[in-house]
């Protein structure tokens, strides 16, 4: 089966990403497909590349990249939330007069089209968070 | 096409929430897809006319929904429920919308493709 999923909370807010990474890694394991990860809302703050948790705590961009890396997974994050919130990729940084990339590996930045596509394409549609 | 239902259920000024999810719900009616909206819980009040929100900054929620009826998404509905709970009826909310008794929203949802939660 084909499953298009979003993620709308931040990392510490509550634990919805970890729901969303552990369903998706099983998915896999079953030989589902992951159609695409969209992070909107405060779902965007997942993607930024200096978050640094304590050694003791999980690191979920780590977990993400690489989900990412070892599974080929399209990992999404709205161009317009993640503006708001100040994730900027080096394109649109330097657009934008400022500096820096701060997307994480694995992730891109891409507009709303890519969720309506994702969920065309899906069986299923499924939001954490 | 895919028939969308975005359940709406937080209250009108909840951060960059309803603009975000407006911007969703456009962005589907301009890819042609079939799009109905329901309103439930504190939501309702994201449609309660004569805002004043101006005073601590904010935009008037209502007049952001009125972008809606510009990609001609008119089918809205609300949970009647949720409307008495808060005191108010139809006559105090921006667009026309039909109401929807609990005991049927459950079979309502059943007859969309997406039920996207919000």
């Amino acid at each position: 089966m084909k499953f298009a999923i979003q993620i709308n909370s931040s990392p510490y807010h509550n634990h919805a990403w970890l729901t969303a990474y552990q369903f998706i890694r099983a998915a896999l394991l079953e030989q589902h497909e992951i159609v695409r990860v969209f992070f909107y809302h405060e779902g965007v703050y997942h993607a930024f590349k200096y978050a640094t948790p304590p050694d003791d705590e999980i690191n979920f961009v780590k977990c993400w990249s690489e989900l990412a890396r070892d599974y080929h997974i399209d990992l999404v994050v709205c161009i317009s939330a993640a503006q708001r919130r100040g994730l900027l990729h080096s394109d649109e940084a330097q657009r934008q007069g400022k500096q820096d990339n701060d997307v994480a590996d694995g992730f891109r930045i891409a507009g709303l089209g890519q969720l309506v596509e994702a969920i065309s394409l899906a069986d299923r549609f499924i939001v954490f968070g | 096409m895919k028939n969308y239902l975005f359940v709406l259920r937080k209250p009108a000024h909840s951060g960059a929430y309803l603009q975000e999810m407006l911007d969703i719900m456009l962005i589907t009616a301009a890819f042609d897809q079939s799009v109905s909206i329901l309103w439930l819980d504190d939501a309702v009040f994201q449609l309660k006319n004569h805002q004043q929100p101006e005073v601590s900054g904010m935009k008037d929620t209502a007049a952001m929904l009125q972008s809606l009826s510009l990609y001609d998404v008119t089918e809205l509905y609300i949970e009647t429920e949720s409307l008495q709970q808060r005191g108010l009826n139809t006559d105090n909310l921006c667009l026309p919308v039909q109401t929807l008794p609990r005991q049927e929203i459950g079979e309502f949802m059943r007859g969309f493709d997406v039920v996207f939660a919000g």
